[in-house]
């Protein structure tokens, strides 16, 4: 592995990645008694695919509810670009530019499936209350320029199909990439990715391991992502977390991780899943 | 056979957002808009208007208004009848030339705005209103949400009994329209004609309604559903709550305080604040939003339509035509409406709107199904 501490390295199929985008320092959460993160330090550089893996229970979707605004941990510190993040609410870290998904599908039931990706745009749509009563003109445009964004993405997906289609008339997996293309289409510079391949098949997990892997290559969006499947973690990602317990007990390339006796232990010897 | 959309292609984003995206159906809208604007006030006479169209165009105004705030933002409201009469009063007052007092003294008073801008401020003030009592939304949801919009609902009634500046120190309590005119023509008042007032309120909800559909198709629509739907992604997604809730509060407002001025203007022209804006109100207008389609602004109107033309029809089949006796009907109306509201809130949350889109569906495909 190369030399982290310098300004990026160069990923086994040549992929450039740059420097530190989102800096966890020293995070510790709690639920009244219980632990959730004790202490965990680590970082996501710009263009990577960093994943979090670990039992159930480790702590994982508690980190990425810190990441985006939903827990506030008693300690540590979060840093997004080189400044210090203030106390922020679940919106605002949406604005900043973080898009992500949820372990059980997060979806609007009542909209299609076009409405749903339209309203990954509203972080772009700016139109006041009156252009939008008026529409003629400057808020038709706006919803046309959105538009072209979102069907963009709806055919990088390939849901053009169900584009009409009420979201709750669909199958569990076209909601899991109907909540990617919502979250897509906010057009992140970080994506977080809870559980994305839970409950698929394996011909599923290949779509959706296609799909990341591209939305990294062509938009070079910088993705983290949990994912229980080692097999499936060690082909996308570029570095990986290790938790267990709500401690982290590894963190480097797949092939560090993956000979590392500690996490050897908490999957194998020692498996509470 | 002749309701198709086979061979009505989209060629560009703004063709697929049209309201009525099938040509039939467009068509249907200009026709019924010229029939609504030239034709009906050559027909109209003062039954009809009084207990047909007047009710008609004003309820589905409030409906529009609080189908913004409950079928779309997925926020209960009780208060409808007070926030109508938030619209009355103000409205009034701007008629009247409102009175600022400071310290027991006059210190001015506006002068008297014309009936257009008395039912403009009549839904400003509501919004405002609106908001004010919007704020709660933040921290309490569904059923709690419900009582304090309830606590609104008597609060405002008691403010307009209590308060004597709102009705201009009258010794009856009641406030009544004077007569004031557009373009010499008089539309509030005893004498004003009938199909003055009718295309009077037939302005406001044409205009009322093409804004609402505006509003809903755009952003601000897609923030409410979104609201509703599931407020946690919501504000993944980047959606502030408090703004998408207390915007849809005004707007919601805006609305039903406009039906308040013109039902009290226009249509009643007195008004005793207990009677006509209670609690019966508030519920009136909710079952408009219910039995018409959550979340639909043709449901509004289709709403509004059956609960206003229901009563007639009993009245005049039933009282009139079989020679029941009224109490009879009227208690028959009660339990039609209550059923329809258990039917509709069980089997068909979104109302006869869906109903109708079903049948166009099905229309669409006869006479060959497969
Ligand atoms: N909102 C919450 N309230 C109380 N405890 C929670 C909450 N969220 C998570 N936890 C607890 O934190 C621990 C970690 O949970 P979680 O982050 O969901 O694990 P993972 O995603 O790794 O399976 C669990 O013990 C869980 O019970
Ligand atoms: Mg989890």
């Amino acid at each position: 592995m190369n030399d982290m501490s310098t300004e990026g390295y160069v990923t086994p199929d040549g992929r450039k990645i740059g420097g530190v985008m989102m800096e966890m320092k020293n995070i510790t959460l709690r639920f009244g008694g219980v632990k959730a993160i004790t202490d965990i330090s680590f970082d996501i550089r710009e263009g990577e695919i960093r994943a979090i893996i670990g039992p159930n229970g480790a702590g994982k979707s508690s980190m990425l509810n810190v990441i985006s605004g939903f827990y506030v941990p008693q300690e540590g510190e979060v840093w997004f670009r080189g400044t210090k993040r203030p106390q922020m609410k679940p919106y605002q870290v949406a604005q900043q530019g973080i898009a992500r998904t949820f372990q059980n599908i997060a979806l609007f039931e009542g909209m299609s499936v076009l409405d749903n990706v339209m309203t990954g745009r509203l972080t772009h749509m700016k139109t006041g209350m009156i252009a939008q009563a008026i529409w003629k003109g400057k808020a038709e445009q706006e919803e046309v320029e959105n538009r072209e964004v979102v069907e963009k993405i709806i055919d990088f997906l390939e849901i053009q199909a169900i584009r009409k289609t009420p979201v709750a008339r669909l199958p569990y997996g076209l909601k899991k990439r109907v909540e990617l293309a919502r979250a897509l289409a906010a057009e992140p510079k970080l994506l977080l990715l809870d559980e994305p391949m839970a409950g698929m098949n394996v011909e599923e997990k290949e779509d959706m391991s296609r799909f990341i892997l591209d939305v990294n290559d062509e938009f070079g969006t910088t993705i983290a992502l949990i994912e229980h499947d080692m097999g499936v973690v060690m082909d996308l990602s570029d570095r990986v977390v290790v938790m267990d317990y709500g401690k982290k007990i590894g963190d480097g390339t797949p092939d560090e991780v993956r000979n590392n006796q500690a996490v050897i232990d908490a999957y194998l010897g020692v498996a509470h899943d | 056979m002749f309701y198709r959309e086979a061979g009505d292609f989209k060629t560009s984003y703004v063709d697929d957002n049209q309201t009525f995206p099938i040509k039939f159906d467009r068509y249907r809208y200009y026709v019924v808009l010229f029939i609504a604007f030239a034709i009906i006030p050559f027909l109209l006479n003062d039954y009809w208007v009084n207990a047909v169209f007047m009710p008609f165009l004003i309820y589905a105004i409030a409906a529009i208004g609080l189908n913004i705030l409950v079928g779309y933002c997925g926020q209960v409201s009780l208060g409808t009848g007070g926030f109508m009469a938030v619209g009355a009063y103000s409205c009034y007052k701007f008629m009247t030339g409102v009175d600022i007092w400071w310290g027991g003294e006059l210190l001015f008073r506006l002068p008297e705005f014309n009936i257009f801008f008395s039912v403009l401020m009549g839904g400003v003030m509501t919004a405002l209103v609106g908001l004010l009592f919007g704020l709660p939304s933040l921290r309490i949801k569904g059923f709690y949400l419900a009582v304090a919009t309830l606590a609104a609902q008597f609060f405002l009634v008691w403010l307009f009994n209590r308060v004597s500046w709102f009705y201009n120190y009258s010794a009856s309590g009641q406030i009544s329209a004077p007569e004031r005119t557009l373009l010499g023509v008089a539309i509030s008042g005893p004498s004003a004609p009938a199909w003055a007032m009718y295309l009077f309120c037939l302005v406001f909800l044409a205009v009322s309604a093409i804004i609402a559909r505006n509003l809903t198709r755009g952003s601000f629509g897609r923030k409410w559903m979104a609201i509703r739907d599931m407020d946690i992604a919501a504000e993944i997604i980047g959606v502030d709550p408090l703004r998408a809730k207390l915007s849809a509060f005004g707007v919601s407002s805006f609305f039903v305080g406009i039906s308040g001025a013109l039902f009290f203007a226009v249509y009643l022209g007195a008004v005793e604040v207990g009677e006509v804006f209670g609690i019966q109100k508030s519920f009136l207008v909710l079952f408009m939003v219910i039995i018409g389609g959550l979340g639909s602004i043709f449901g509004s109107f289709a709403g509004a339509a059956f609960l206003v033309l229901l009563p007639v029809f009993l009245k005049n089949f039933l009282v009139g035509g079989l020679g029941w006796p009224t109490d009879l009907a009227a208690h028959l109306e009660f339990m039609i409406v209550g059923a329809l509201i258990i039917i509709f809130l069980i089997a068909e949350p979104h109302g006869l709107a869906q109903l109708w889109r079903v049948t166009k569906e099905k229309l669409r495909l006869w006479p060959f199904p497969h």
